[in-house]
């Protein structure tokens, strides 16, 4: 699953995930019907715009045994918030739970469902790691590390409040710019003083807030997400 | 004008200053952090703290799923014990059941454990023009109460005072100028507050839990003084929100584990004080008289709603401590008594949804509230079906009625687009072409109408050349 952000602004994430998971020995395909999970409208309110966008998503998907996404922020919106938006509907309640079972964010299929914290990966640089606040909802609390820890040649630098919110939040950020950017302007204080030359995490939303905010602090730090490190060799 | 004093305030202007003011960022800094690490410390000190804090969610929806029968037991337990039990409905009955408890019992000095119920119904005004004087005796409340403000958090009232605005505060009250050390500024309260207590005729406190089955009240306190207001003065009123009733003595350790804990990190606070009635024959201590005042102010009415689950809190005040935004704002920005996230979703609902537009949106739904919490409430949950109920109201974010029509218009169309590939793919290209002038580097410095918000702070990735589907159907296929 490549949703709307990484489709338009990250495409090279979605590369790197198909070839990191094509090297694992799994099968990669992508249903072009899919878009956007509907986590905007859901978090906005628009219960109802989320709900079919959810049908959407779950047709694009009917045929696929494993779902994966680079993506913490479309994994909970499929796992947590899908059966939640259908409780009261018992055809798609069953369909939605049903997706949720099959979803998996991309640590935590290596992790878990693969079993691998060694993907072969090698990238020397020093790196530093950003938690994206979905991965927290979903309890993938050491996935992402322990991938990373294992990649040769990577140095890996602890980031001060690594799990405090980047101030993305979707349209928070555009409503309260002020109180967004104040605390994304931290979040890349903290990075830059790590001495790192990237700054990994696993979600779009917070690489293109956190990656937008260093640019134009005109720091050095790249930002790079977890499978595009996780795919180099 | 202080914005502390007001209710429907400008929540953006409100939001400026505070981040426009080091002193009060240094302040949210230092007590999040140090509050913030005491709560990982006391989880992780439990055995297994998950499994407690589900326990101590069990007990709460139970009790709230039953909450006529632990109330009517908690009367006529108090009853038994030989307290008054008085049922307010409203904040104004409530005030008004207690400047009567006051008149009748000739009280004329009234002192006042920290209480944020009190705080709810502005308590002390009403008794202040019945003439009697009312003193607050947790340090952080008497110096707001001192400097005519609000408590901006919810167990660190005066967090956004530093030594030198609170020694201004003291010397100001004292007619004496004090040195600006923190022990001479306690040394200077506590004479102050000592002799207010000997003088008291009538104790005013909170409630953190009531005993349906034993009647008894329970107090948490960290400096004593909800000891001294509820065993001094001549007479106690309890002051509780129907939520507080929990069935057993065997439940409250389970919440006595998790308080001090979540809050503070601590073990246990410094004071857990359990009163049970009123002073009985031959005892030398506590009031003639003990009077518990049980007050809904709205909350049967959101027992009955999907926003049931904030009823469960136990007012700690770790979300506020876990919040990013609650960190940087601190608690005066969010306008009503009840500050940071949990704040956020009971200032609309026992306030108003429509006079407070922002709260609702002013989170980045990051969950580290819901992570924090004692009883694990689902925050980010509430703030998004909030955020439906105003739609229903026809409300936007902010910005009123047009705002929220050309919103939800907005999201409506975008949710149309999504579901047809072809149009997607459309609107993908031409947002492409559109933003091209503005692309350096891969990164736009400008966007035009909302995403302007986004710019002026940072950059925003530009649409790439060729999107995921296109690479897909060219290399990967």
């Amino acid at each position: 699953m490549i949703t709307c952000l990484g489709d338009a602004l990250f495409p090279d994430v979605g590369v790197a995930t198909v070839k990191l998971l094509r090297r694992l020995g799994v099968g990669v395909d992508f249903p072009e019907s899919q878009t956007c999970c509907g986590q905007p409208h859901f978090n906005s309110g628009f219960h109802h715009d989320a709900r079919a966008l959810a049908k959407h998503t779950i047709h694009a998907f009917a045929k696929s045994p494993l779902v994966v996404t680079p993506s913490g922020s479309c994994a909970a919106m499929v796992k947590l918030e899908y059966p939640e938006l259908f409780h009261h509907d018992p055809v798609w309640h069953g369909r939605a739970e049903d997706l949720a079972r099959r979803t998996h964010e991309l640590s935590d299929f290596l992790v878990n469902v693969l079993g691998k914290v060694d993907v072969g990966a090698r990238y020397p640089a020093r790196a530093t790691y950003h938690m994206a606040c979905h991965l927290r909802g979903l309890g993938i609390t050491t996935e992402p590390l322990r991938l990373l820890e294992n990649v040769a040649g990577l140095e890996l630098v602890p980031l001060e409040r690594h799990d405090e919110c980047c101030g993305f939040g979707g349209s928070f950020a555009v409503r309260y710019p002020a109180i967004s950017g104040a605390m994304v302007n931290d979040k890349a204080g903290f990075v830059e003083k790590t001495g790192a030359e990237v700054v990994v995490a696993t979600d779009a939303g917070c690489l293109m807030n956190i990656g937008g905010c260093l640019r134009r602090r005109g720091g050095k730090v790249r930002i790079m997400h977890l499978a595009e490190v996780l795919a180099q060799q | 004008m202080n914005y502390a004093q007001h209710e429907h305030h400008d929540f953006l202007g409100a939001s400026n200053q505070a981040l426009a003011d080091p002193p009060l960022q240094a302040a949210l800094t230092r007590l999040t952090d140090t509050l913030m690490a005491g709560n990982r410390k006391g989880y992780a000190a439990l055995a297994d703290s998950s499994a407690l804090r589900d326990h101590a969610k069990r007990i709460k929806e139970h009790t709230l799923a039953h909450l006529d029968r632990y109330l009517e037991q908690l009367e006529a337990s108090v009853q038994k014990l030989g307290g008054r039990v008085h049922w307010a409905a409203t904040a104004d009955d409530a005030r008004r059941i207690i400047v009567t408890i006051a008149q009748q019992a000739g009280c004329q000095n009234a002192v006042k454990s920290k209480s944020m119920t009190s705080e709810e119904i502005h308590l002390n005004g009403a008794l202040e023009k019945a003439g009697v004087r009312v003193t607050e005796t947790d340090f952080g409340e008497f110096i707001i109460q001192l400097a005519g403000e609000r408590p901006s958090h919810l167990v660190a009232p005066a967090v956004h005072h530093t030594r030198e605005s609170v020694a201004r505060v003291l010397s100001q009250h004292l007619g004496q100028p004090l040195p600006d050390d923190p022990k001479s500024l306690a040394l200077a309260g506590r004479r102050v507050l000592r002799e207010e207590f000997r003088r008291a005729d009538l104790g005013i406190s909170g409630v953190n839990f009531a005993v349906a089955e034993t009647g008894s009240i329970v107090l948490i306190t960290n400096e004593g003084n909800g000891r001294l207001t509820t065993t001094c003065p001549r007479v106690h009123v309890a002051l509780m929100g129907i939520e507080k009733v929990i069935p057993r003595m065997r439940d409250l350790p389970v919440f006595l584990k998790l308080l001090a804990r979540g809050a503070t990190g601590q073990t246990l606070s410094v004071y857990t004080t359990m009163i049970t009635g009123p002073k009985r024959p031959g005892e030398q201590d506590g009031p003639d008289e003990f009077h518990l005042v049980i007050l809904d102010n709205g909350r049967s009415r959101v027992l009955a709603t999907p926003f049931r689950e904030s009823l469960q809190c136990i007012r700690c005040g770790a979300c506020l401590n876990a919040c990013p935004v609650y960190r940087r704002i601190g608690g005066h920005a969010y306008g009503g008594v009840y500050s940071g996230p949990i704040g956020s979703i009971l200032t609309p609902l026992y306030d108003s949804v429509t006079l407070n537009p922002h709260l609702p949106h002013a989170s980045s739904l990051c969950g580290a509230c819901q992570a924090a919490c004692p009883v694990k409430i689902n925050i980010p949950h509430m703030l998004i079906g909030l955020r439906a109920l105003q739609h229903q109201h026809g409300q936007g974010g902010h910005g009123g009625r047009h705002r929220g029509r050309w919103e939800s218009w907005a999201y409506r169309l975008w949710s149309v687009v999504l579901r047809r590939p072809w149009l997607y793919r459309l609107a993908l290209r031409g947002a492409r072409l559109a933003l091209r002038r503005w692309d350096q580097d891969g990164w736009l410095t400008r966007l035009p109408g909302p995403g302007a918000s986004w710019t002026a702070l940072r950059d925003f990735p530009a649409p790439a050349a060729l999107s995921f589907r296109q690479r897909w159907k060219k290399d990967l296929e």
